[in-house]
């Protein structure tokens, strides 16, 4: 894998002359590489990880499975692409098994959700089916366990 | 208690210590360990050890196996399994193949290992030649055995290789075996094979042993690691120690082995069964884990070290101490000879005006003088941390 990539995977607060460092490369060249990724769509946003479940009246998550009916030409992309564009929709993804596509969904409540998903998502030409699951704790994000302990301590000068 | 008994001397411990322990002077490390330990906001680059905890599969195959009342003692060798194991491993990697009945030891960390093969080797007065700088117990080790270490040098215009010539050097009659330990702690340097090869001579025409410490051989940045075993006709002659816990992690669970010629493995053995019985079967276990499912993770620690070997050695050389190109274990040791100060008086100083802890190369042997071990076994923000705590502290020398 590009090792830029996989840096910034784990910190997109890494800058040019520290990845540079790290690689043994000069910071024009990453930069350079940086931006060629960026244009390609490769790179497409720097985001934080973010643990809502410290914060008072954060987010309500659910994930939503739907079996949704094949269409002729454009098959299931159509109504993913059309259930992409709400802003509730944190991501869409078509996946085997059971059900068709997976959803995840944010917002304030659970309330707002199940009314996002019986106005906006079940009535949509193609969907057969939604089943909804609420998020009720997360133990792991993107690689990282949010529910760590502190690092155990090492000795502080050892031969 | 008798009226005849009262008036004699008290108890005093001193006079019932073995005179060779008495002797011997306490590690140079601790009073950098006793300064940093009570210090608070301290970053420290001293430690000999990887910052990674043990891999979680690792650490769960050994829950289920002491779930699982795995409990008992094992073989004085080591448990079958692991012995294949490590042999199929170093066959693997070496291209060498070792009996895993007779040719190996699990041992109780490689310090076990080390212990052993001098014990096992040396007599009272014989000589072994130890490369400095170099790991603090090797000297110690041979003195305890009534053998006597012979200190060479290696150098920093030679990326602290062992020189033929400096083993010729070395030689007397008495000497019985030359010790190898690279990657090296504490420089860092490698030897290639074509390295090694300019020993084979001065080795086989002086009937030298070779003890090999090769503990930080997966911790190699530029090709993979060579051991003298491989030269052709050196696999009898050379005793290889190696063990898990730079490569997977597992420096607390101890965990090393010996691989070498039957009748040295089994001289060792026969120490280990009167001493140790056998490595710790727990650990034993988690070992066999590591290394039957643990290459991905290991190289991902490799390859983590060697992110961090280029950021914190291009870092040194930018900031002003000079520091050669380390290609294994994951030490720098940066030359401090330009600041007319000693190592020892150099790091003391880090220390207390940057809180930057260090361990001056000395403590490795009289040719580590002027240098400095740094360990880059830390996280990428310590180590960008420490080099600008170390720039403040050189523009204030």
């Amino acid at each position: 894998m590009n090792e830029i990539l996989e840096i910034l995977s784990e910190n997109a607060k890494a800058t040019p002359s520290e990845i540079a460092a790290l690689l043994g490369m000069s910071e024009a060249d990453v930069a350079r590489e940086i931006s060629e990724l960026e244009e390609a769509g490769v790179i497409r946003k720097y985001v934080t990880l973010i643990n809502w479940e410290k914060l008072d009246n954060s987010f309500v998550f659910a994930v939503l499975e739907l079996k949704v009916a094949l269409q002729r030409k454009t098959g299931y992309d159509a109504v993913a692409e059309r259930i992409a564009r709400f802003s509730e929709v944190d991501s869409v993804r078509l996946i085997s098994g059971d059900h068709d596509l997976s959803v995840t969904v944010r917002g304030k409540s659970m309330k707002d959700i199940a009314y996002f998903v019986a106005e906006k998502i079940a009535p949509l030409e193609g969907v057969q089916s939604t089943c909804t699951h609420f998020i009720l704790k997360s133990y792991k994000e993107n690689g990282v366990i949010l529910t760590d302990k502190p690092k155990p301590k090492r000795l502080v000068v050892t031969p | 208690m008798k009226q005849s008994l009262k008036n004699l001397p008290a108890w005093n411990a001193n006079t019932h210590l073995n005179q060779v322990v008495k002797a011997m002077p306490p590690s140079g490390i601790r009073k950098f360990f006793d300064l940093v330990s009570e210090m608070e906001g301290a970053i420290s680059l001293g430690v000999g050890e990887p910052d990674f905890v043990t891999p979680w599969h690792v650490r769960e195959a050994c829950i289920y196996s002491l779930e699982s009342g795995n409990t008992h003692y094992t073989s004085n060798k080591g448990m079958p399994e692991l012995r294949e194991a490590i042999c199929d491993q170093v066959r693997k990697d070496l291209g060498l193949d070792y009996d895993p009945v007779e040719q190996i030891l699990i041992t109780t960390g490689v310090s076990e290992a080390v212990d052993l093969a001098f014990r096992a080797t040396l007599n009272p007065g014989d000589e072994a030649i130890v490369p400095e700088p170099c790991y603090v117990a090797y000297a110690p080790d041979i003195v305890l055995t009534g053998g006597v270490p012979k200190p060479i040098p290696t150098r920093l215009e030679d990326e602290f290789r062992l020189q033929p010539e400096e083993i010729a050097k070395g030689l007397t009659d008495e000497t019985r075996a030359v010790l190898l330990s690279y990657p090296n702690n504490p420089t860092g340097a490698i030897m290639t094979r074509a390295d090694l090869e300019d020993l084979a001579d001065v080795v086989v025409e002086n009937d030298l042993l070779v003890i090999s410490d090769e503990v930080y051989a997966k911790l190699s940045y530029s090709g993979s690691h060579a051991s003298f075993a491989q030269l052709e006709g050196m696999q009898d002659r050379t005793l290889i120690l190696n063990g898990l816990s730079k490569s997977h992690a597992m420096t607390g669970w101890r965990i090393g082995y010996a691989l070498g010629d039957p009748a040295l493995v089994g001289a060792m053995t026969k120490i280990h069964q009167y001493t140790m019985l056998c490595a710790p079967t727990m650990a034993q276990v988690a070992a066999l884990e590591a290394l039957e499912k643990g290459d991905q993770e290991m190289l991902h620690m490799r390859h983590e070290y060697d992110l961090r070997r280029r950021l914190f050695v291009s870092g040194l050389n930018r900031i002003g101490l000079d520091c050669f190109e380390p290609r294994g274990a994951f030490y720098a040791f940066p030359s401090v000879q330009a600041w007319k100060l000693s190592s020892e008086e150099f790091a003391e100083r880090l220390l207390r005006e940057q809180k930057v802890a260090v361990v001056p190369g000395n403590v490795f042997g009289q040719s580590g003088e002027g240098f400095l071990r740094c360990s880059y076994a830390t996280s990428r923000e310590e180590l960008i941390e420490a080099l600008d705590r170390i720039e403040t502290f050189l523009s204030g020398l």
